[in-house]
């Protein structure tokens, strides 16, 4: 890591600008390029990628992916100062997998944190125990996906197997300030009461963690796999109905002692 | 987290009394245009302001009159419901041709029945000559006038063929003491003036007009009084009957008397809001803070336990049905500049008082609550925001908001106040500030604000740098030189401020022209005695009675001006990538995109008009081939295409205004001050100042259509950027970013208003905590000096043509799956998906 934080140089591929659906009040989500896990039903495939590659869509090709430095980074976070003063709001690291670039991202948390703006991630928690020794401190949120409680299953739809994340999982439950646990819920998947009970009462396991939000599949991010030369492989999927839902939510709380269910997050 | 207050169940007469207002296509009548010409028939040879009066209360005498049923507020200014009067004294020529095409124009059509036509066009030959519109036509400079006329550079057509309006009345007076006070104190002041003095005769020529016209519109109420009376002693529904037996009290005692309860008080309202749109056509007339004007009966009665909250807002929503009652007919051009019907009687809601004290009430929250029950244009309901205003209530404003009814509209105290103390309001004046028709603030029942005083279009200046001053041919504005031979963008820009300069001041002389032909052929005593200081003045408003006199022309296009110079500067003078003389063929050949077809057509039978009169045949083929070459450019060779081509790419690729980016923002100031700052300097015939305004009502469309393509990329005859925001899609980071361009104007400067509108789909303020995030977003949006800000929540239809072109609507947020996005970065097939939820949640 640089001496001056504002120089660590990182690399992304979007900043997008009122959030307001991910975490305490109007947020600029900042998506970091790489990741160590491969999700089928990914909605940002080019950011699964740490190279910097081009992208087709309606007939136009981009570059995704930039090499920028903190305290570029920060001065774009900065233009909404305002807002997030007024909402409680702040800056969120997703991705890819804000872990995949500790320095940079443990850099970008600090300088916001120097500005006193809020901070949270969306991770994987796939990572090395020291990485996420390093980051947590500077996180006010971590929205931490589980997404199978079968190690081999996980394996299958992630490229990964669990139990490097579930370990860490307690990890970060003991240690940061705030933790959700979210569920991507994808049909064929994980989307059977059964599997959600299982992640549910994992969740409820864990010390400090109130709240469970399970996020329905959505079919963004279909034509970004073209974009990039690749198949998607969840074509044949349709998003879970309203009451399958609210099904999976009671089946999670029914196991649940301190969880507070949503559908969505 | 709060919840929302003040949910009122509606009453079910609601509903049925706006089916009953909108079965059928708005009416024009005559009988008022008859009724204004037997009375001016009588009193030639009296003085103006007499004749007024005597005309005003001979119309109120005998209009008929009509109870719609189940009313509960009643006064209609015509019996069809939404229909409307003329005013022939203001002007009725542009009447004449549109006889048998007014029912199906594109904008706001009216029925116009044969027997209407007939009795119109028997009253219409009287006014020849004797309009304000002819006054104000012979009283312009002869250039002045062929350049408003003919070449479309700034338009002052709404005061030219109509009433002003623009005013919000002392209604409080009539609510508190009754028109009987304003008699006495008309009668007092003439006991009081001295024959001596040598303005002794239009003084007491005055007040006796106010005297005169305050007892017609007590006779009027009368008249409502035995109606109701003798239509009760037909009833045979008892509930009705006991209805229309208040109602008949209600009429008999106001507005001649003061209120005794809140259900007067809205009945008095009614008569004033009413009758100011038939004494004359201007419309704005804006009940301002009626929150706070009718609160004390309101407070007093809920006290004594006379009435309950579902009562009172039953009153209030009946009231906001009845504004939608009032109309008004507009030529067809006029009428797209205004399109919707609109009469803009705007209505505000919470702020501070004259001594800086927060003053929400009851009533505002409860005015929300009726336009969430009626659902109507009508009024256009506004907000005031200060950092004082109650958190609920800007929960409740923005749970309007979400229903996509593009109100309220929210104003920023903390902007407003010191602007128009600037203007010479006082401290306790500029606190108690309302607002005028679309977004122009003044200090109620004291100001003449001539607000709307023209739309000046900022594009067009810049067509004449490259023309040198010409305009169809004709030499209207400076020659500033050839514009291939400047040789620095200072000089280009230095011309285009001095053709906007000359064209300023041939609009105040247009404006000036106008203002004097209302003074002295339609001044208003009715209007007047309830505006502060006419009665002390012995003056009508138009006259200059008013205690504060302004005139607020408002001009647009700063969005496209600010991408189109910075576009001269860049690519010509800068980076010298396009030569001056290859950006004017440009836009002289559209890029070489041909015409919209619209005007292509338009265009064609010019031609074709030409060529006939040349002796030319013309055939179907001939007109077919100059169609098609002017929709599709043909004889523009492909290889200049492509050219244009490259420089529209050059173009779109430069940053823009409306993103976020300091330096592009900050020209956006400069360009805005261009057309607000030179006004400072101009007065009005009324001892007045100039104040500018930056907003286009909807005339950003139809003035659009006059003008050519721009240096920003903006096609030839399309709309032009609509009030201070961006040009449509050019925008791309988010609502955060636009508001905080937006908010790097100088809208103090702009002290007769400045709008900016917004989209949003309904989704991104679902469920509290959207709406808490709203109501921060707003708050930080007026942090940084916004002057006002309305949303659009937009729906289903929006999204398709979003879909069709996706370049307009850049910057549209939406909900997607547990977080929001911009509508146009999705995939189509999930665009699909966002549509069709849409219309589940529609049902």
């Amino acid at each position: 890591m640089t001496s001056n934080i504002y120089e660590q140089p990182g690399r992304i591929f979007d900043i997008q600008r009122y959030s307001i659906h991910d975490g305490p009040g109007i947020r600029t989500i900042v998506f970091l390029k790489g990741c160590f896990l491969r999700c089928r039903w990914c909605c940002n495939p080019e950011s699964q990628e740490y190279k910097i590659q081009e992208m087709t869509m309606a007939g136009k090709t981009k570059t995704v992916g930039s090499d920028v430095t903190v305290g570029e980074v920060i001065s774009e976070v900065r233009k909404d100062e305002i807002y997030y003063r007024r909402s409680g709001g702040g800056m969120t690291l997703s991705g890819g997998e804000c872990l995949s670039q500790p320095d940079f991202s443990e850099a970008l948390l600090r300088a916001a944190h120097e500005y006193g703006f809020n901070t949270a991630i969306e991770t994987t928690a796939f990572a090395k125990r020291e990485i996420i020794e390093r980051i947590i401190p500077h996180v006010d949120h971590v929205l931490m996906d589980v997404k199978h409680m079968n190690s081999a299953k996980h394996k299958e739809f992630t490229s990964q197997s669990n139990e490097l994340i579930l370990e860490n999982a307690k990890y970060i439950a003991e240690n940061a300030s705030h933790l959700i646990i979210r569920v991507p819920t994808v049909p064929t998947f994980n989307d059977t009461p059964e599997e959600i009970s299982a992640i549910a009462r994992f969740a409820d396991s864990l010390p400090n963690v109130t709240e469970l939000h399970l996020l329905p599949y959505h079919r963004l991010g279909q034509d970004k796999y073209a974009g990039i030369g690749r198949d998607y492989t969840l074509a044949h999927l349709t998003p879970p109905t309203n009451e399958h839902m609210q099904m999976l939510l009671d089946a999670a709380e029914k196991v649940s002692s301190k969880l507070k269910v949503q559908i969505g997050g | 987290m709060s919840n929302i207050k003040f949910v009122i169940e509606k009453s079910p007469r609601i509903p049925r009394l706006i089916e009953h207002l909108y079965a059928n296509m708005p009416e024009i009548e005559a009988d008022r245009a008859e009724l204004v010409t037997e009375s001016y028939m009588q009193t030639e040879g009296l003085p103006i302001i007499k004749r007024r009066s005597a005309a005003f209360r001979h119309i109120l005498e005998n209009i008929p009159i009509v109870i719609r049923p189940e009313e509960l507020i009643v006064g209609s200014n015509s019996i069809a419901p939404r229909g409307c009067q003329t005013f022939p004294e203001y002007s009725f020529e542009w009447l004449e041709p549109e006889f048998d095409t007014i029912a199906t124009r594109e904008a706001d059509p009216f029925y116009i029945s044969p027997s209407t036509v007939e009795r119109l066009k028997k009253v219409h030959p009287y006014w020849k000559g004797k309009t304000v519109s002819d006054l104000a036509a012979s009283s312009m400079d002869p250039l002045v006038y062929d350049v408003f006329m003919n070449h479309g550079m700034f338009t002052v057509g709404n005061y030219f063929y109509n009433g002003i309006g623009h005013i919000n009345v002392n209604y409080a007076k009539v609510i508190n003491c009754g028109l009987e006070a304003i008699i006495d104190e008309a009668k007092e002041a003439i006991s009081k003036l001295y024959i001596g003095k040598g303005d002794y005769i239009k003084r007491k020529q005055f007040l006796e007009a106010v005297i005169e016209s305050c007892e017609g519109v007590i006779t009027y109420a009368h008249r409502y009084s035995e109606l109701a009376l003798k239509e009760a002693s037909e009833c045979s529904d008892s509930t009705r009957k006991e209805e229309l037996l208040k109602i008949a009290e209600n009429c008999d005692r106001v507005p001649g008397k003061p209120a005794r309860n809140f259900y007067e008080a809205c009945q008095a309202f009614w008569f004033i809001q009413q009758l100011l749109q038939c004494e004359s056509s201007g419309h704005s007339i804006s009940p301002g803070r009626f929150d706070q004007y009718m609160y004390p009966l309101f407070k007093k009665d809920l006290d004594e336990g006379k009435i309950t909250y579902e009562k009172a807002q039953e009153y209030i929503d009946c009231i906001w049905v009845k504004l939608n009652d009032l109309n008004k007919v507009r030529d067809a051009a006029s009428a797209e500049g205004f399109a919707g019907y609109g009469l803009f009687q705007n209505l505000i809601v919470g702020g501070q008082n004259e001594e800086g004290i927060d003053v929400t009430n009851d009533l505002s929250y409860m005015c929300l609550e009726a336009t969430m029950h009626v659902r109507l244009p009508q009024p256009s309901l506004s907000i005031r925001v200060w950092n004082c205003s109650p958190h609920d209530l800007l929960i409740k404003a923005a749970s309007v908001t979400r229903e996509g009814l593009g109100v309220p509209a929210f104003y920023n105290d903390e902007v407003i106040i010191p602007a128009i103390m600037a203007r010479g309001l006082t401290l306790e004046d500029a606190r108690d500030y309302c607002i005028i028709g679309c977004v122009e603030p003044q200090k109620g029942a004291k100001t003449d604000g001539w607000h709307d005083a023209a739309f000046f279009n900022m594009c067009r200046p810049l067509e004449l740098v490259f023309s040198n001053g010409y305009d169809k041919g004709e030499l209207i504005g400076l020659q500033t030189g050839e514009v291939e031979n400047m040789t620095s963008f200072e000089e280009f820009y230095d011309a285009y401020k001095k053709q906007e300069f000359h064209m300023i001041e041939m609009l105040v002389n247009a404006d000036n022209a106008v203002d004097y032909a209302h003074s002295v052929r339609c001044p208003l005593p009715f209007e007047s005695c309830l505006c502060d200081d006419c009665i002390e003045k012995g003056m009508s408003i138009q006259e200059g009675g008013a205690h504060y006199n302004f005139t607020g022309p408002q001009g647009f296009g700063i969005a496209n001006m600010t991408d189109a110079l910075l576009a001269v500067k860049t690519l010509v003078f800068e980076e010298r990538k396009v030569t001056m003389a290859e950006l004017k063929q440009a836009l002289k050949d559209n890029f070489g995109k041909g015409i919209i077809p619209k005007k292509a057509l338009e265009l064609t039978t010019e031609v074709v008009k030409e060529l006939d009169s040349q002796g030319v045949e013309v055939n179907e083929n001939i007109i077919k081939s100059v169609y098609n070459n002017i929709s599709t450019a043909q004889s523009i060779p492909e290889e200049k295409k492509k050219r244009y081509q490259e420089i529209l790419d050059m173009i779109d690729a430069l940053p823009k205004y409306g993103n976020d980016i300091p330096e592009v923002d900050s020209f956006a100031r400069e360009v805005g001050n261009t057309y607000t700052k030179p006004f400072e300097k101009f007065t009005n015939p009324r001892g007045g100042i100039y104040q500018a305004g930056l907003y286009p009502v909807s005339a950003n469309v139809p003035l659009g259509y006059q003008t050519g393509a721009t240096p920003d990329g903006r096609l030839a005859y399309t709309p032009i950027a609509d009030g201070v925001g961006p040009a449509s899609g050019r925008d791309t980071k988010g609502p955060t970013a636009t508001a905080n361009s937006v908010a790097r104007l100088d809208h103090g400067v702009a002290s007769n208003g400045t709008l900016f509108n917004q989209k949003f789909h309904p989704s991104a303020l679902s469920g509290m905590d959207s709406l808490e995030k709203f109501v921060a977003y707003l708050r930080g949006y007026f942090d940084q000096k916004g002057m006002h800000v309305q949303y659009n929540v937009v729906s289903k239809e929006t999204l398709l043509d979003a879909q069709k072109h996706p370049e307009k609507y850049k910057n549209l947020v939406v909900r997607v799956a547990g977080y929001s996005a911009l509508f146009t970065t999705l995939s189509r097939s999930l665009q699909d998906d966002i549509i069709n939820r849409t219309e589940q949640a529609g049902l």
